[in-house]
């Protein structure tokens, strides 16, 4: 399925949801009801899906782009190792993570913190846990860069893309006059990256007036996760985030934003608020992985979170009972969408022309560079050391 | 001498007077009031914190770096802008919460 054919399905599904939320599709309720159903139909106001996915007017979407990033994200050989892809992380088949309490980069290389999901980034401001990048095209090239990540030499990135013929062409499709370049690669991707948008879930349902998508239990929880239990301080609006940034009170040493902005107290030890859409599909939880399940997680925010400068002022003990907690899962389980099946990508094939496989493992080597001998060249490719003459 | 001196004092702070002028903006719903802002160097921007939750308005932008800190809810903080500039200010718990002053 082509991207465009994603976004055709996701309007499809829009569709019908505003058709769902037409007045009268919403079921009547008895007298006594009204003042606890009028709240939680304020409530339900916040969480209607968008009618659009936003491109940056400096990045505007163009199926030739999104294509072209699709095959991108999904290419091992933009890694140093030409093993890791952005997709090795980013799994589609875990909702965009990866499934592991913290990832793996080059050379398996543990990292810090956990694979946060691509989902509906397109929504986001500021990106990463830290809040590092602006863009999502700055944060295309960020672990592609990374030598503990991807480890690309991104001043050889563009004559190792050039090698392979197929890339030539589609870059010359997708930016024309302008053919493959680090900021192309960055925008291809960060295309794809925007049209990730998750589908529609039964919580969608609901709040288009379907009264039936969802169960009792997670009506309820859905008033306490918007009252007692105040999840909707910072996952709130239809994404279940709004970007905010927070301390909340996990004993990990990592001070996250901190690293940023120095000098903000509220800022030390606070992460990104991640989205809730499709939560139950990307266990385990937190910025460093460490709670197993969903109900690990509405344990931490009940006791409140460790004590410090940085806290949260939204963090405080909840006093939740375990029907309540009960009540908040099943409500969560609600947020998991019908998403699209995500096609994996035919690739450009490699240059099958003489010298074309030692270009690819050193671009050097094949234009006659002969800088790395031989014996070197396949040291690299099963990532051994070796210690040129 | 003395008349024209005095005369000069009154000049300035009126003109001073004129410049120093208040604004306020209010942070409401995790949204500023304003997108965008004109103001005089020597201006003061009154941040009032209209919200029930916490918001800390910052800006790091060269040259005009500032930190109001954390603002509780139906707090107000003031901040002067002494230079011209763009200054790019946030909400550093609410990043989508941004204003750009234009400060001439």
């Amino acid at each position: 399925m082509t991207v465009a054919d994603r976004i055709t399905r996701g309007a499809a599904a829009l569709t019908v949801a505003i058709l769902l939320n037409a007045p009268g599709a919403a079921s009547a309720t008895t007298a006594g009801e009204k003042a606890v159903e009028m709240s939680r139909q304020d409530w339900k106001a916040e969480y209607v899906r968008p009618s659009e996915v936003p491109f940056p007017e400096e990045n505007p979407y163009t199926r030739d782009k999104a294509d072209l990033g699709h095959k991108l994200f999904f290419d091992p050989r933009l890694s140093g190792a030409n093993y890791i892809s952005c997709a090795t992380c980013h799994n589609p088949s875990f909702s965009w993570g990866d499934g592991l309490p913290t990832g793996f980069g080059h050379k398996m290389t543990p990292l810090g913190r956990r694979t946060p999901t691509i989902l509906n980034t397109a929504f986001g401001e500021l990106m990463m846990w830290d809040g590092r990048f602006d863009s999502l095209e700055q944060q295309a090239l960020g672990p592609m860069a990374a030598a503990a990540e991807m480890n690309q030499q991104m001043e050889s990135i563009v004559e190792e893309l050039k090698a392979v013929p197929g890339y030539v062409s589609l870059f010359n499709l997708a930016f024309p006059g302008e053919g493959i370049t680090v900021p192309n690669i960055a925008k291809a991707i960060a295309t794809f990256e925007r049209t990730v948008v998750s589908g529609v879930a039964p919580f969608d349902l609901w709040i288009a007036g379907d009264e039936t998508a969802i169960g009792d239990a997670a009506k309820r929880g859905f008033d306490l996760f918007n009252n007692k239990a105040n999840c909707v301080a910072c996952h709130s609006g239809w994404n279940l985030t709004d970007d905010s940034f927070h301390d909340i009170g996990l004993s990990d040493d990592d001070i996250g934003r901190g690293a940023v902005l120095k000098t903000i107290v509220k800022m030390q030890h606070a992460f990104k608020t991640p989205t809730l859409r499709n939560v139950v599909s990307r266990a385990p939880y937190m910025h460093d992985g460490s709670l197993a399940t969903l109900a690990d997680v509405i344990d931490h925010y009940d006791g409140g979170g460790k004590q410090r400068p940085s806290l949260s002022d939204d963090m405080h003990a909840l006093k939740l009972t375990a029907d309540e907690k009960a009540d908040l899962i099943a409500f969560m389980r609600t947020l998991d969408g019908n998403d699209p099946v995500v096609a994996v990508p035919v690739l450009p094939a490699n240059d099958q022309s003489p010298n074309a496989w030692l270009r690819r493992v050193s671009p050097a080597a094949g234009s006659g560079g002969g800088e790395v001998s031989p014996e070197c060249r396949v040291a690299r490719l099963h990532l051994r050391p070796c210690t040129p003459e | 001498m003395k008349f024209a001196l005095a005369t000069l004092l009154a000049a300035g702070f009126m003109a001073s007077g004129a410049l120093a002028a208040e604004h306020t903006v209010s942070q409401e719903r995790k949204k500023f009031s304003e997108r965008k802002m004109t103001i005089a160097v020597g201006d003061t921007v009154n941040f009032v914190n209209n919200d029930k939750i916490t918001h800390n308005v910052y800006s790091s932008s060269s040259g005009h770096k500032f930190d109001m800190g954390a603002q509780a809810p139906g707090t107000a903080a003031k901040h002067t802008f002494s230079k011209p500039g763009k200054v790019k200010v946030r909400c550093a718990i609410h990043p989508k919460m941004k204003i750009t002053l234009k400060v001439e």
